[in-house]
């Protein structure tokens, strides 16, 4: 199993380790609830090395993004990134990205750990220019520093760059430690925050920075719990969850990043079919009004019992401090306040369907 | 790790302690570490009868779901309320106030035949 350049310092920092898509990662430190509230309130470190990074680069990287991607590559510029999903032929999602456009020849891909490999092969087969694809992921380490004070923390310790002014989805290349990184202010808490990339052998050094320099700001490093539970009231979907290739885009509720009015690419057809004829499921977000909390796999009944849908994701959260979660349900039961039955471990709990995010910060 | 010694062990890590004629149960300080921080328990109804390894309560992480078994066969005679709003109380205080549920009706040799605090602690040390 592979193990992030952090590895030891989880297990100094009495990390409770995990397997999670083929890495050796600490679900919690201090406690999930504790992180939690550490995110939403002052700020949290989390060790997300375990993502994949991906260089398309060359004068048709913008050409061969914009045909494997389902977002507006052209309408990035320098210091710009976006959310954007890979799709197969079905309008499935391959994975959810984010675009780096750091010069208009050379992007950066940040893809879930669980695909990297897929991901790199996907792009690799199905590249329709010359563009250049390199699979970089071992070079970097990634944190997320995240929450209202993640800026205070990550500002002065910059050189190179004032992140003070850095907008939310730009990045910037600059230095920390006299070592080359990318912070993004980008993240998957439903807070401020930024993501830093940066070398494998200099991410320990990094880390352990930003834990002594975040002393005084309550800093707490906070592990794959934490951050399930913080996208969960933010609703940000999560492959293999909200996320799959046998599920369309549209479904997902990502049709806000597929561009149907931009030039072809892996996906559209099928998409722009399945908008035609309208969706026959969709995502929606539950809170349970009994006892008890609906999983993924849990089934979705209204309430004679008629199968309507499958839960994609669900907890009781700390923040929202109720029962909900995301699922699938067939269209006609997918209006807000729809009274739904959640069928759990054989048990029938009633829910009704709510307005996502279920947390959204103040700004 | 505390692990008292008025208190009888499961391999599934689950305490037992006698109050009266009744014995009270609970899950153990290791098992409430493993578990992480709980935000459900799903209690049974008093009255329930329940079967030795059978399931007694369902105590839930933001992460999973866990079944708690009953280290012994027995009648469900009160349960903890407290933990419905507050589930934390189990990771903060195991063996007190984090108790779960009191049976009535248990077989003192069962009982006899659970482990010591002194065979637990081997348990986990993988003794």
């Amino acid at each position: 199993m592979k193990k992030t350049p952090l590895y030891d310092e989880h297990l100094s920092l009495g990390g409770k380790i995990v397997e999670f898509a083929g890495w050796q990662m600490p679900v919690q430190y201090s406690g999930v609830v504790a992180e939690h509230v550490a995110v939403r309130e002052r700020v949290g470190l989390f060790d997300v090395s375990h993502m994949g990074e991906i260089w398309v680069t060359g004068p048709n990287a913008e050409k061969a993004l914009e045909f494997m991607t389902c977002n507006n590559v052209t309408s990035l510029y320098d210091g710009k990134a976006h959310y954007s999903a890979i799709l197969n032929e079905r309008g499935g999602v391959v994975d959810d990205i984010i675009v780096y456009r750091c010069s208009k020849e050379r992007f950066l891909i940040c893809v879930n750990a669980s695909n990297a490999d897929k991901d790199f092969e996907w792009l690799t087969k199905h590249n329709p220019t010359d563009a250049t694809i390199v699979n970089a992921s071992s070079e970097y380490g990634q944190i997320a520093v995240q929450g209202p004070k993640a800026l205070e923390l990550v500002t002065p310790l910059v050189t190179g760059a004032d992140l003070s002014t850095l907008k939310y989805f730009h990045f910037v290349e600059c230095e920390i430690l006299g070592s080359p990184v990318i912070v993004a202010r980008t993240g998957y808490t439903g807070e401020d925050g930024v993501e830093i990339f940066v070398q494998a052998d200099k991410t320990a050094d990094l880390w352990r920075l930003l834990l002594e320099h975040g002393a005084t700001l309550g800093v707490l490093p906070c592990g794959l719990g934490a951050r399930d539970s913080l996208r969960l009231e933010a609703a940000l979907p999560l492959h293999g969850h909200e996320l799959a290739e046998d599920i369309s885009a549209l479904e997902s509720g990502l049709g806000w990043i597929v561009k149907f009015d931009k030039g072809n690419f892996i996906g559209k057809e099928a998409l722009l079919k399945q908008k035609e004829a309208g969706l026959s499921k969709r995502l929606v977000g539950f809170h349970l009004d009994e006892a008890g909390i609906a999983r993924q796999g849990d089934l979705v009944t209204t309430l004679d019992g008629a199968q309507i849908g499958v839960v994609a994701s669900g907890t009781k959260t700390p923040t929202v401090n109720k029962a909900l979660g995301m699922a699938f349900v067939e269209t006609p039961h997918s209006a807000l306040d729809t009274k739904l039955t959640l069928v759990v471990r054989g048990r029938a709990i009633a829910g009704h369907v709510v307005q996502l995010p279920f947390y959204k910060r103040s700004k | 790790m505390e692990f008292p010694n008025e208190c009888k062990y499961t391999k599934d890590h689950e305490w037992v302690r006698m109050d009266g004629d009744k014995v009270i149960v609970g899950i153990t300080e290791f098992a409430q570490s493993e578990l992480g921080d709980l935000v459900f328990v799903d209690l049974p109804q008093v009255g329930k009868s329940v079967a030795t390894h059978g399931t007694l309560c369902v105590v839930e992480s933001t992460k999973a779901a866990s079944d708690v078994y009953s280290p012994v066969a027995g009648t469900v005679a009160e349960r903890n309320d407290a933990l419905v709003d507050d589930p934390g109380i189990i990771n903060r205080t195991p063996y007190t106030d984090g108790w779960i549920v009191k049976l009535s009706g248990v077989s003192e040799a069962e009982l006899a035949g659970l482990m010591s605090a002194e065979e637990y602690k081997k348990l986990l040390a993988g003794g």
